[in-house]
């Protein structure tokens, strides 16, 4: 299934993207999203700290992917 | 919650007499405003006045939020601040782009019954801002870039 994946700052420079698409099983998790993510860019460095949201709400590493999910990789926030 | 929340991102000067204004209501007693502002520094961390002539000041912070989500997660801080104090009118704005040194970023303006509350809430928002909102700010410095990658920030720095 596909799901969008949306990178930010440092991350998005690294890849040279900000928005992708991504196939992953059914079922998968994002505890198991990263190495996929890894594998695609190996260039990217990934903070300490960084956490991940599906469509705009944080979640876990248990939290389970849907078709058209949009996923993004949210590198230690420094607003305000 | 349907209280007088304004919560937007801008590219805009955030405009402190409009937001005072937005926010005043007769039962207000006390008006409490932040602004986040650009702190000059030096590539080294120094401030420019200590540093040997020839620093690599700061030029501006350059700001980059995912939009819906960082709107969504100001909403959801001014709606717990709205739990804890009685607020009567809240705006949030956090400026996106150059935000160039003596500038400000973020905008904060709690009107309340009373000032301990206005003060505490205020301060409840930005604290929590910067844990949760997804954005992020870029140093530009008078020679080179750099995204901070630092996390929330340390109690020293507050």
């Amino acid at each position: 299934m596909q799901v969008r994946v949306r990178l930010f700052a440092m991350m998005a420079e690294q890849a040279g993207a900000g928005v992708v698409p991504l196939e992953v099983p059914p079922g998968s998790r994002t505890g198991g999203l990263r190495r996929e993510l890894e594998k695609r860019w190996p260039g990217v460095r990934w903070p300490a700290g960084t956490m991940l949201a599906i469509n705009q709400e944080y979640a876990g590493p248990e939290a389970e992917l849907r078709e058209n999910d949009e996923v993004a990789i949210i590198p230690p926030v420094s607003g305000g | 919650m349907s209280k007088l929340l304004n919560i937007s991102l801008t590219r805009s000067t955030l405009d402190v007499a409009a937001a005072t204004a937005e926010v005043s209501c007769p039962d207000a007693g006390g008006i409490a405003v932040f602004l986040g502002t650009t702190r000059a520094e030096t590539a080294s961390g120094v401030e420019p006045a200590a540093s040997a002539s020839g620093g690599n000041e700061l030029v501006a912070l350059n700001y980059a939020a995912y939009d819906e989500m960082a709107v969504a997660e100001m909403r959801k801080i001014a709606e717990e601040a709205c739990r804890r104090w009685p607020i009567q009118r809240l705006v949030l704005r956090h400026r996106l782009g150059l935000v160039k040194v003596g500038e400000a970023s973020v905008l904060i303006a709690v009107s309340c019954p009373h000032r301990g509350e206005a003060f505490a809430a205020c301060e409840f928002v930005i604290d929590e801002l910067k844990k949760t909102v997804p954005i992020w700010k870029k140093e530009v410095f008078r020679e080179g870039e750099r995204w901070q990658e630092k996390g929330p920030d340390s109690p020293e720095k507050k």
